[in-house]
């Protein structure tokens, strides 16, 4: 085995010596895409062998997802060529990736929702449909990755979802596998599972291209790893042998710093119960809510944990007052006392609700409008409005002190929504909200896709608003986060919800269990080590 | 009987301007683009056409030039929302607008003049059968070739590669592009051929239903039809129904006058536009299927990145 | 298609304040290279048909007033449907709330064609007021209730409306006196705007007053009131909307009834203006015209005032194009076509910037 380099010229293949003079299968020379705002890729040299597990590792917003798009023809580079088996190429489009032997698994899907799994396929692989469905099955079986070719699309989960993804770019005996973060939508315990697969696939010589920020899974799988941040490669390394820190430091920069309180005193008064909730979503392609209880007392933060795409999104919606229930189920949710189930968001608002929603462009902020006027989107009741008309000087005010106060990077007041990052916009919406001195906090996924530093900050800042006494929802993905903040962790799997389990007293893996609908799994001792948080 | 046979075999006729159009509409909305210059383009075609028949007598002439300059006015919507990004209601009014105007600019010398319109089909036996051959057996030939296209449409959508392309793209054009597909281009040949359609269904208005040239005559039939693919839920089938269905709505005007009903003539000219509103509302309150049936990215401009 | 044009289009950062200004002066020189093309086609002398549209309505006293007179109806409907339209609400029955409007506010002086009250006129923008909201709220009920399309249902509203007053204007409201024309007796003065600047055959009137009193009201509602601004919010971010709290349904309620407010204030000005009777044909298309100016007003109630301004030396410059040069009068049409066109084309400078592929591409792989 060879000892890793940090230096130019990059790794070579570690499994097989004799690659180490081959012609590499894909080699990037001084990739660079720039954005309008922003360089997403600066000189990037990357070099992979047939066979090789790679991974690409960096924070959200490194340029990871650029590079991809680029290798498969998604987006053109401005500078920078391109060598396949040691010829150089411009990959035009996915199509002629495609031809090269370039198959990708996007990070969001692009399976069409209406329409069967085999009529998925067979738009990018040739054949007819009897035959696909065979050679699906046949797939399938050799990968482990059961699915059935004539389901549609929308009745899937995420997972087999992925596994289709996964099954269209093996149809077509890709020579190289991107997967852009696969495990982002998997429950623990299926992530191993992923891995086999892709461990089989390798030792075949397919060569894998795996893209992730989680540290630990790149240590599990991949022989080597090119680490990005700001857009630069800013080390190449054998992620097997080094460590944890050594790593974080080539993806961030610093010590990640960490969220730390007290333990809630619990007695708190009920500022949210939700009792019996049980909703049909209108919305064919959501998940349905069944008979749904828990409160969250003032002075706790309560996590809410689970793989997205099992009702979250319809439950938040539902507290948020964006989706209200008939009067007669007024009683299925009630905030500060009241039933409010039928209310719609303004009225809730007014009871003391604030609400930091899972999209932060579009939904907790309009786009186009400056931050000023998205300050008075929700903060207006804070005296912005009198006789009807805005008071100009009391918007500007309150836009100002939350800029300054979450630090949010940005040109002014005046700025656009759509022109900020995507961190920076979470801190403004998460000032904003919190600037409303709310006795209802509820936040979906409060640090989605936001670099370290900003994403600790807001941590710290929803532990604070708890001290001060607010009541605080925290629907999420991440458990490391959940763990790090909540008091108590509720688990959300297929629009049912879990009993609560003190954080203190649980731990990730007994979780991770119930994130896969075990939930009888609290106080069973763990047995699946295949995972770390 | 008289009245019954009448209506039902009129039906045909009346319904196959809405049909030509509706069937192209649908199949532009399928692709995630809401043209709502149907009434334009079916205008202009309809001038058009109605001066090539008049002056060549070629019926198959004026169609195909009719098609032409509707599917030429198509392109303009097409590169205003494809290549402009402009929004797809402004730009279907504006160009609906032009098309109008230009009708009316083109054909100004020919109010009132009139056209000899196809002749009917005659099967023998078929044609001669009491009711079922006026209903169905007599009409000219392009009825026939309308019902045709019709079930084309529906087969394609449902069992070919090129239907399955044109409703991934209108599902999600992010998705189609990331595969290869060409959103612009999709949806480009999909407007044009929805312009051609329009135009089908304007020349057959002016050259072979009424040949009567008078400004103005599509008469709200272009919003009809494009009523009518919300009627249908997207689904050539239902469309085809729901326009037979207009279809003999439009001539409930002349049955209640041959019956000798006494209802001024106005309100009765009113029904099938009060019809359309209470079919649309009957319609669209079934927000589930509307969801279920309606392309995802309808009305929404697509821009690749990159 | 992509690799056919010659251009990148790339997203601003911030919306082009040049643009507001550039756009409207984009479109109406290439409406007018346009137009040169269509009236060479139509073999008419583009000088004299440029000099009868652009320069002959400026020419006398009574073409300004007529300027004014047409500006009116248009100015008024285009800052009613412009509220609607900035919050995606798409009143295309503008023509049919007019109608309706002018129907509406008919009857008082047809039922007393004798009066001289003060109170007749007011009466009657009442009424003209309250019947376009009526209108227009049918299709705001359909919307709201039956998720039915506004679009749609507008314009059937449309097809009806000239329904009904055709079948007025020849059965019930018929002037029993007026030889069967298709018309209603004539309205007394009462019944009548003022007209303004004394002249005989000065035709503009105190609705101009209206017009420019509601084109403040519509400034300060767009720029400076909260609802205003909810409804800003619910056509440029639905979900955004939604979140907050502000309510699809009353946006959706508010904007058809002031377009429907504005169309039938216009209708009234017309019956109580320049018609002074109800007859078959009220306006000149102002309902769809209005659509036009409010776009090439760029949605803002200062832009829809010159906007309106511009349509009106249009209209009335099609009079004189008819005359001077044998322009046909389905002309105008044709240009309104035109102007919207490319005020769609030129308005992507707003948002976007336009650069050069190649410029783009000489840095580019090899």
């Amino acid at each position: 085995m060879m000892k890793h380099n940090t230096s130019y010229p990059a790794p070579v293949a570690i499994e097989n010596p004799m690659s180490e003079m081959a012609t590499p299968l894909l080699q990037l020379s001084g990739i660079t895409k720039r954005y309008p705002s922003v360089v997403a890729n600066d000189g990037i040299d990357l070099t992979i062998q047939p066979g090789e597990i790679h991974a690409i590792l960096g924070e959200n917003g490194a340029g990871k997802s650029t590079l991809m798009k680029i290798i498969f023809g998604v987006a053109h580079p401005d500078e920078g060529r391109i060598h396949w088996c040691g010829e150089e190429v411009r990959i035009e489009n996915p199509a002629s990736a495609r031809t090269l032997g370039i198959g990708m698994v996007f990070q969001h899907f692009s399976l069409f929702e209406t329409v069967s799994v085999v009529e998925n396929i067979s738009l990018t692989v040739p054949g007819s449909l009897e035959e696909l469905a065979d050679r699906i099955r046949q797939k399938s079986d050799e990968f482990g990755l059961p699915v059935n070719p004539g389901a549609l699309v929308h009745n899937l989960s995420v997972g087999e979802r992925q596994r289709v993804e996964i099954i269209r770019c093996l149809l077509q005996e890709p020579r190289l596998l991107i997967l852009d973060e696969p495990t982002s939508v998997l429950p623990p315990p299926n992530v191993e599972q992923l891995f086999a697969t892709l461990r089989k696939l390798a030792e075949s010589g397919v060569a894998i291209l795996y893209i992730s920020h989680k540290m630990d899974e790149i240590k599990a799988l991949c022989s080597s790893a090119t680490i990005l941040r700001l857009g630069q490669v800013t080390g190449r390394i054998d992620p097997r042998t080094t460590d944890a820190s050594e790593l974080a430091r080539l993806m961030i920069g610093r010590e990640i710093p960490h969220a730390t309180h007290a333990e809630a005193n619990g007695d708190g008064e009920d500022r949210l119960v939700v009792s019996g909730l049980s909703y049909a979503d209108p919305d064919p392609h959501s998940v349905d809510l069944h008979n749904i209880s828990f409160s969250v007392k003032s002075g706790e933060i309560l996590g809410v944990a689970g793989v997205s795409g099992n009702g979250q999104q319809t439950m938040a919606r539902l507290f948020s007052g964006e989706e209200i229930l008939p009067p007669q189920f007024r009683e299925a949710i009630q905030m500060m006392g009241q039933p409010v189930a039928h209310m719609n968001a303004e009225k809730r608002r007014r009871l003391g609700l604030s609400f930091v929603p899972e999209e932060r462009l579009g939904r907790g902020a309009a786009p186009g409008l400056e931050l000023k006027n998205n300050g008075l989107l929700t903060a207006h009741r804070l005296g912005m409005v009198r006789r009807g008309f805005v008071r100009r000087p009391q918007r500007d005010q309150f836009t100002d002190k939350c800029i300054t106060d979450m630090d949010v990077r940005c040109s002014g007041r005046n700025a656009a929504a759509a022109s900020l990052s995507g961190g920076n916009l979470q801190k403004f919406i998460i000032g904003r909200e919190m600037m409303l001195e709310p006795k209802l906090l509820i936040v979906s996924q409060p640090t989605w896709g936001i670099d370290v530093g900003a994403a600790a900050m807001i941590r710290q800042r929803l532990v604070d608003l708890r001290e001060t006494g607010a009541a605080i929802l925290v629907i999420s993905e991440e458990l490391e986060e959940l763990f790090e903040i909540s008091d108590r962790l509720i688990v959300m799997y297929d629009g049912r919800m879990s009993d609560p389990v003190p954080t203190r007293a649980t731990h990730p893996e007994e979780i991770g269990r119930m994130m896969i609908g075990d939930f009888d799994a609290v106080g069973k001792s763990g047995v699946d080590q295949s995972w770390v948080i | 009987m008289d009245t019954f046979v009448f209506v039902f075999a009129g039906a045909f006729a009346t319904a196959t301007p809405l049909l030509l159009a509706a069937m192209g509409e649908l199949v532009v909305e399928r692709t995630g683009v809401l043209n709502l210059s149907v009434e334009g383009m079916m205008a202009i075609s309809a001038a058009i056409a109605f001066m090539v028949v008049y002056t060549t007598g070629s019926h198959s002439l004026g169609f195909l030039i009719g098609a032409v300059s509707a599917a030429a006015l198509s392109v303009i919507f097409a590169v205003l929302v494809l290549v402009f990004l402009a929004n797809q209601v402004a730009a279907g009014l504006a160009v609906g607008i032009l098309g109008l105007g230009l009708s009316a600019l083109l054909a100004r010398s020919f109010e009132s003049e009139t056209l000899i319109p196809l002749r009917d089909i005659n099967l023998p036996v078929l044609s001669d059968l009491p009711v079922v051959g006026p209903i169905l057996f007599t009409h000219d030939p392009v009825v026939y070739l309308t019902i045709a296209i019709g079930l084309v449409l529906a087969w394609m959508f449902t069992k070919t590669r090129l239907g399955l392309i044109l409703r991934v793209v209108g599902e999600n054009p992010e998705a189609a592009h990331n595969l290869g597909f060409s959103v612009l281009r999709t949806r480009f040949w999909a407007i044009v051929f929805g312009g051609c359609m329009a135009g089908l269904a304007g020349a057959y208005a002016s050259t072979v239903l009424t040949p009567v040239w008078s400004q103005g005559m599509i008469a709200g039939r272009g919003w009809i039809a494009v009523a009518l693919v919300v009627f249908g839920t997207w689904k050539p089938l239902r469309v085809m129904f729901g326009a037979y269905f207009f279809g003999a709505a439009l001539l409930a005007e002349l049955a209640v006058q041959s019956l000798g009903i006494d209802i001024p003539s106005q309100i009765m000219s009113s029904m099938p536009y009060a019809l359309t509103i209470l079919v649309l509302a009957a319609v669209s309150k079934d927000t589930v299927r509307i969801r279920l049936n309606a392309p995802v990215s309808l009305g929404e401009n697509y821009r690749p990145s990159a | 298609m992509g690799d056919l044009i010659p251009w990148r289009i790339v997203p601003r950062e911030h919306a082009s304040r040049q643009a507001v200004i550039l756009v409207p002066a984009m479109t109406i020189v290439l409406t007018i290279l346009c137009s040169i093309v269509l009236f060479t086609a139509l073999g008419a002398s583009p000088g004299l048909a440029l000099y009868a549209f652009f320069v002959d309505p400026f020419s006398s006293a009574y073409s300004i007033s007529e300027i004014l007179v047409k500006a009116s109806p248009l100015i008024l409907i285009a800052q009613g449907l412009a509220i609607g339209f900035r919050a995606k609400v798409w009143n295309i029955g503008a023509e049919g709330q007019l109608i309706i409007g002018a129907i509406s506010a008919s009857l008082i002086p047809i039922t007393w064609p004798q009066s001289t009250s003060v109170l007749m006129l007011p009466a009657m923008i009442l009424m003209g007021v309250v019947a376009g909201m009526a209108w227009a709220s049918i299709a705001a009920f359909f919307r709201t209730r039956y998720n039915a399309s506004e679009i749609i249902v507008t314009l059937m509203l449309n097809q009806i409306a000239f329904q009904i007053l055709y079948y007025l204007v020849t059965g019930p409201l018929r002037d029993p006196r007026g030889y069967n024309f298709p018309q209603s007796v004539p309205f007394p003065d009462a019944a009548l705007y003022p007209t303004l600047f004394g002249g005989a055959d000065i035709r503009a009137n105190l609705s101009l007053a209206i017009t420019i009193a509601a084109s403040f009201a519509a400034w300060l509602y767009v720029s400076r009131s909260f609802s205003g601004f909810r409804l800003l919010v619910g056509g440029i971010a639905p979900a955004a909307a939604r979140y907050a709290g502000f309510s699809q349904k009353r946006a959706i309620w508010i904007s058809l009834l002031v377009g429907g407010a504005a169309a039938g204030l216009v209708g009234v000005g017309e019956i109580a203006g320049p018609i002074g009777k109800l007859q078959p044909i009220l306006s000149p298309g102002y309902g769809f015209a209005g659509i036009i100016v409010a776009f090439l007003g760029g949605l803002n109630p200062i832009g829809i005032v010159f906007a309106g301004l511009f349509m009106a030396v249009i209209y009335v410059g099609s009079d004189s194009a008819l005359l001077l040069a044998d322009i046909p009068s389905s002309a105008p049409i044709v240009f309104q076509g035109f102007i919207l066109v490319f005020y769609l084309a030129a308005s992507l400078l707003i948002h976007y910037e336009i650069r050069g592929k190649a410029a783009v591409k000489s840095g580019g792989a090899a």
